[in-house]
């Protein structure tokens, strides 16, 4: 029976330095989704509050979609999706051949999709809490639509969507351990792996629940940190 | 001049194609796209003997989805309203507590902790067998309704203390002058408001746990997502997860639907 210590511990005796690596893929798979999420929230949200009725319907139907499949789900309909669609694709150019496709980039794809369509909720209530006369003013010093989003718009918009964008990547955040099912090697994953070998399965996945909470502790501190920041860019009224 | 000249009208809506009504019309047809490859590709990929086989199980799959989230809820809902209490409570020591109670199940994955009670527990075999509890904790079902509860229970709480404290102290001074006693006035004024204000993130807790339960499908439990993934595994055909997300959508749809109407029902009262 080897003690704890000797279970976490760092090298070939201890399992540390896996969970370390699943912790390097968990960061770095929420890091990757959270660009591709915002990106699409954002333009997701912009045919939400257009004044053109179809596409207010097209971004609709998308949100009602991806937030109502389940993201365990969603993560399964891409990986088995996107491989069976890439395989017949592929049968046209050379038949036989066979693809794998990633589980990073599946599920970067899947959580991406679930971010955005909550996000784009976010940023529609936030378009919500921009007075008319912000773009109005924008236009009368002859700024054009483009311009005025960015210069006038965008800078306000973000100081007011940024509680419940930190609110969902926290959220990203444990949506991440869901890849595990796939077959990618992050924090659950890794320490599940260590549970089924050394039979300590109960100090494994409390150590993962509490890198996890570490994870959140941290985050909490940055997003606090952006808050304050962009918060003092804020004019004084 | 009447006073109709001087009402601003609002603008005529833009006429002919502009590029963003053509961009709409694009992504309609998009969507009209997609969904029509669906119906064709359900159409095709139609076989008698799979539907056969498997509408059963999925018929089965969405009962056992919707008993666990169902015993989860109604569990989660009696043991939050002690923890909120603990929450707003004067008590240092009971406010630490169910902090750390929320801030833990509110900060993890529900998988891992699902996973920690499944598997974790086992490191406890011989201590749970000498008290008898290992029967329960030996059944996947079992250990999921206990995480799941335990989870929600902490989602739950937070709901129930926003919910009062969004009802303002005016309230409870008012029914205090009133010579109310204190459990009086939570029951027949306070908690009436806060129900109001609770029904809506209630309705949310509820789907999200619909949703999240899907994961139990990892820890051998058939709900509708376990009955998918054995179908898949069998025939590797994949209109089995297909079927799955159009069942989800509309059980998630319904249910958004019904408690849209519930609240305009409820807060009739409010409008004016």
């Amino acid at each position: 029976m080897q003690s704890a210590w000797t279970l976490l511990s760092w090298g070939p005796e201890g399992w540390l330095d896996d969970i370390a690596y699943g912790v390097f893929i968990t960061v770095s798979l929420a890091l990757a989704t959270l660009p591709v999420g915002l990106a699409i929230g954002f333009l997701v949200a912009l045919a939400k509050q257009s004044e053109e009725a179809s596409l207010r319907l097209a971004g609709n139907v998308y949100t009602t979609i991806f937030r109502g499949l389940p993201e365990l789900l969603t993560l399964f309909l891409v990986f088995y999706g996107a491989q069976i669609g890439i395989q017949k694709l592929l049968q046209f150019v050379s038949p036989g051949a066979t693809v794998e496709v990633n589980a990073f980039v599946s599920g970067m794809i899947a959580l991406g999709v679930v971010f955005s369509s909550y996000s784009s909720e976010v940023f529609l209530s936030a378009f919500r809490a921009i007075p008319r006369g912000q773009y109005e003013g924008g236009y009368s010093i002859g700024l054009s639509n483009v311009q005025t989003m960015r210069f006038v718009i965008l800078p306000q918009l973000i100081r007011i969507a940024l509680p419940g964008l930190a609110n969902l990547w926290l959220i990203l955040l444990k949506d991440t351990a869901l890849v595990s099912a796939i077959g990618l090697s992050d924090i659950l994953r890794q320490v599940g792996v260590a549970a089924r070998v050394t039979k300590h399965a109960f100090l494994f996945f409390g150590l993962a629940g509490l890198i996890y909470l570490a994870l959140a502790i941290i985050s909490s501190v940055g997003i606090n940190a952006i808050e304050r920041a962009v918060s003092k860019q804020a004019v004084r009224r | 001049m009447s006073a109709v000249d001087i009402v601003d009208r609002p603008p005529p809506p833009p006429r002919g194609w502009p590029r963003r009504r053509v961009l709409g019309y694009a992504l309609l047809a998009l969507w009209a796209l997609l969904a029509l490859a669906l119906v064709w590709f359900l159409v095709t990929a139609w076989k008698p003997e799979i539907f056969e086989r498997y509408a059963p199980s999925y018929v089965d799959g969405v009962k056992v989805t919707l008993l666990l989230v169902a015993i989860s809820v109604a569990i989660g809902a009696v043991l939050s309203v002690p923890i909120a209490y603990a929450r707003m409570s004067n008590n240092k020591v009971l406010a630490a507590i169910s902090y750390a109670y929320v801030y833990f199940f509110r900060g993890t994955p529900l998988l891992a902790q699902t996973f920690l009670i499944y598997y974790g527990l086992g490191s406890f075999r011989p201590a749970l067998e000498s008290v008898g509890l290992w029967v329960f904790f030996r059944e996947a079902w079992y250990c999921a309704i206990f995480a799941f509860s335990l989870n929600t229970a902490a989602y739950q709480a937070e709901i129930l203390r926003g919910a009062i404290d969004s009802v303002s102290r005016g309230q409870w001074e008012g029914a205090a002058a009133l010579g109310l006693p204190r459990w009086v006035t939570l029951r027949k004024i306070i908690l009436p408001q806060a129900l109001i204000v609770a029904l809506r993130p209630y309705g949310n807790e509820i789907i999200l746990m619909i949703k999240g339960s899907a994961i139990v499908a990892i820890i051998t439990v058939y709900d509708l997502m376990g009955v998918t993934r054995l179908a898949y595994a069998r025939t590797f055909d994949f209109q089995t997860y297909l079927w799955a997300a159009i069942i989800y959508l509309v059980i998630v749809e319904v249910l958004r639907h019904g408690i849209e109407w519930i609240e305009r029902r409820i807060t009739i009262h409010l409008k004016r």
